[in-house]
């Protein structure tokens, strides 16, 4: 994985749930790309064509409550979603896209200082965002080094082989 | 320590762990079913071990799109079936179980003091018996398959002291409703809530479990009540043994970030209005709501306590008219049971539908979706928008007897003002 991204950023409110993420009625679907059409299509069903250029998630309070089905960072992640920064997570959701490779970072006050469409650049080991639209910076906690390995891994399964591996 | 510490740290092998510590945990126990399963047995695949850490320790359960409503649905079990086949794990097919977080307990699969995980955000239903369960997704899931350890970070505490007797048809639903409705649905969120109290102390197994259900409708990793009495007698003849209940208290120098304290005695019904689960009122001031659907069932209420409830209030009345009333008993065990108490004849002679144990219409998979436009009243744990089928229907949160008033009536409707037959 990359540590540094730069994109557009598509801004949602507080508690975006994992029932709009990804409805329960596309649950059985396997193909991840399949998931992805329907990424957030409850709340705009334009989001997976926006998305397809390479976007950076902007949410508010509690992202990603609701159930624990991973099929909704998947989701994200497939319909072109580089990275979710939001005010806080809710912590299966904040595990899930960790483990299947999507970057999320918590960032106390996020939500006010970008608009969608603003263009922001992330460093994950900076621990730094900046909004370039408006010069706005935020200094983040980084993550822990084991986490930042399973994102440079691509995620848990591809981090567990390689450690299990080496054993 | 508090419980949740407690068992932390002896999972962990430490003598003591406090928050925001991230231990190296044992798993006793996971759990995975039909929408969760098979993209962990795919993550499970890749990782490329032939076998499970312990066949002992992983449960499968059919029950989300069950029996099975579509080709792509009956695709997912086969993958569960043959994997759970193949690893000679215990498994409960279509018909054997029912809602899972009602049949890992039922079935012995919960032990006091113990790390249970399962992927599905309900996990935290097993605190009700004090163990420490929490939700997981799909390739977590496939690594505790793999290693059967979990990196877990200790949380802070909310201690939720309740004291007071409830009302006549007012219920453990609707003491959590009015927690989340004061906490918010982030209110919990990374911590632990321990229901703690008199009211807690003099609560059935049934009303913990609902508790517990709820806690991740406000963020919290795990809910938790000490063991006692009670849980003894639901677990005895279920689980093998059972441990030393008192290592499961909490210390009296426990810290907690915060206590919050409620009573029950004067409380009303309540309801969670669309559609968010804090959006919560007491019924008297939700107005007059016209239901098309009465959803009675899912893990947070399907069980015969529940049903024991919603009959009292249907026996010798009937639904509405224009009205559609759903029962589904949360597992094979609550359906005989309420077969032999008679509460099926009740329901059905009310003019209700009772399905087979399943999670049903609760996640708007298939059963009793809602189209546009329409409203259902429901005792299971989300009201979000789309979460029961449109993206325009409404959902309302209640408890079963709140549910079962308002199918009569044709409107959500207090329990307590319907007539008697
Ligand atoms: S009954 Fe509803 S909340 Fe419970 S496990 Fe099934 S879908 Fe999830």
């Amino acid at each position: 994985m990359n540590t540094k991204i730069q994109a557009q950023a598509i801004v949602f409110g507080n508690n975006i749930d994992t029932d709009v993420i990804l409805p329960g009625k596309y649950l059985v679907l396997v193909d991840p790309n399949e998931l992805a059409k329907h990424a957030l299509e409850s709340l705009d069903t334009e989001f997976p064509e926006k998305a397809k250029q390479g976007v950076i998630v902007v949410g508010g309070k509690n992202f990603g409550c609701g159930s624990s089905r991973e099929q909704a960072p998947l989701a994200l992640k497939y319909a072109g979603v580089k990275c979710v920064l939001a005010e806080s997570f809710a912590r299966i959701f904040f595990r899930n896209a960790i483990n299947i490779g999507l970057p999320v970072i918590e960032c106390k006050g996020i939500s006010d200082a970008v608009q969608t469409g603003d263009e922001l650049a992330v460093d994950f080991e900076a621990g730094t965002i900046e909004n370039m639209s408006n010069g706005k910076k935020f200094q983040v906690n980084k993550l822990p080094p084991f986490i930042l390995e399973i994102l440079s891994d691509g995620g848990l399964i591809e981090n567990l082989r390689k450690r299990m591996n080496k054993k | 320590m508090n419980i949740t510490e407690k068992i932390l740290a002896k999972a962990s092998g430490k003598k003591s762990v406090s928050p925001g510590e991230i231990v190296d945990a044992n798993v006793d126990m996971v759990m995975v079913h039909d929408l969760t399963g098979p993209l962990a047995v795919e993550a499970f695949k890749k990782i490329g071990i032939p076998k499970v850490w312990d066949n002992q320790k992983v449960v499968v359960i059919l029950d989300h799109q069950v029996p099975a409503e579509s080709v792509k649905a009956a695709e997912l079990h086969k993958t569960m079936r043959q994997f759970a086949k193949d690893q000679n794990l215990t498994f409960y097919d279509v018909g054997r179980g029912g809602i899972c977080h009602q049949v890992m307990p039922e079935k012995g699969h919960v032990t006091p003091g113990t790390i249970i995980l399962g992927a599905d955000s309900h996990t935290c239903t097993y605190g009700a018996f004090g163990a420490f369960a929490t939700g997981i997704g799909s390739t977590e899931a496939a690594a505790v398959f793999a290693t059967g350890k979990i990196w877990l970070k200790v949380p802070s505490a909310i201690k939720v002291n309740v004291a007071g007797q409830f009302q006549k048809y007012v219920t453990p639903k609707d003491l959590v409703l009015a927690i989340i409705g004061k906490l918010s649905v982030d209110g919990a969120i990374y911590k632990s809530a321990e229901f703690t109290g008199p009211t807690i102390k003099n609560m059935s197994i049934a009303g913990r479990m609902t508790l517990c259900n709820m806690a991740v409708e406000m963020g919290a990793k795990n809910g938790i009540i000490e063991p006692d009495e009670a849980t003894r007698r639901f677990l005895e003849g279920r689980v093998s043994s059972l441990p030393d209940f008192q290592a499961l208290k909490s210390d009296a120098d426990a810290v907690y970030e915060r206590t919050v304290e409620f009573d029950v005695s004067g409380m009303e019904p309540q309801v969670a209005c669309p559609s968010s689960v804090d959006n919560v009122k007491p019924v008297s001031e939700v107005g007059d709501v016209p239901v098309e659907q009465a959803f009675i069932g899912s893990c947070t209420n399907g069980r015969i306590e529940d049903l024991r409830l919603a009959a009292e209030i249907l026996k010798g009345k009937r639904v509405k008219e224009g009205v559609r009333a759903l029962v589904i008993p949360a597992s094979q065990e609550v359906y005989k049971q309420a077969l032999n108490e008679g509460l099926i004849e009740i329901f059905s002679d009310a003019g209700a539908i009772v399905c087979g144990s399943a999670c049903g219409p609760c996640l708007g998979g298939h059963i009793g979706l809602l189209a546009a436009d329409e409203v259902c009243v429901s005792t299971s744990n989300r009201n979000f928008i789309g979460r029961m089928g449109s993206t325009k229907a409404s959902v309302y949160l209640a408890s079963p007897a709140t549910v079962a008033a308002s199918a009569v009536t044709g409107k959500i409707t207090n329990p307590a003002t319907l007539e008697a037959p």
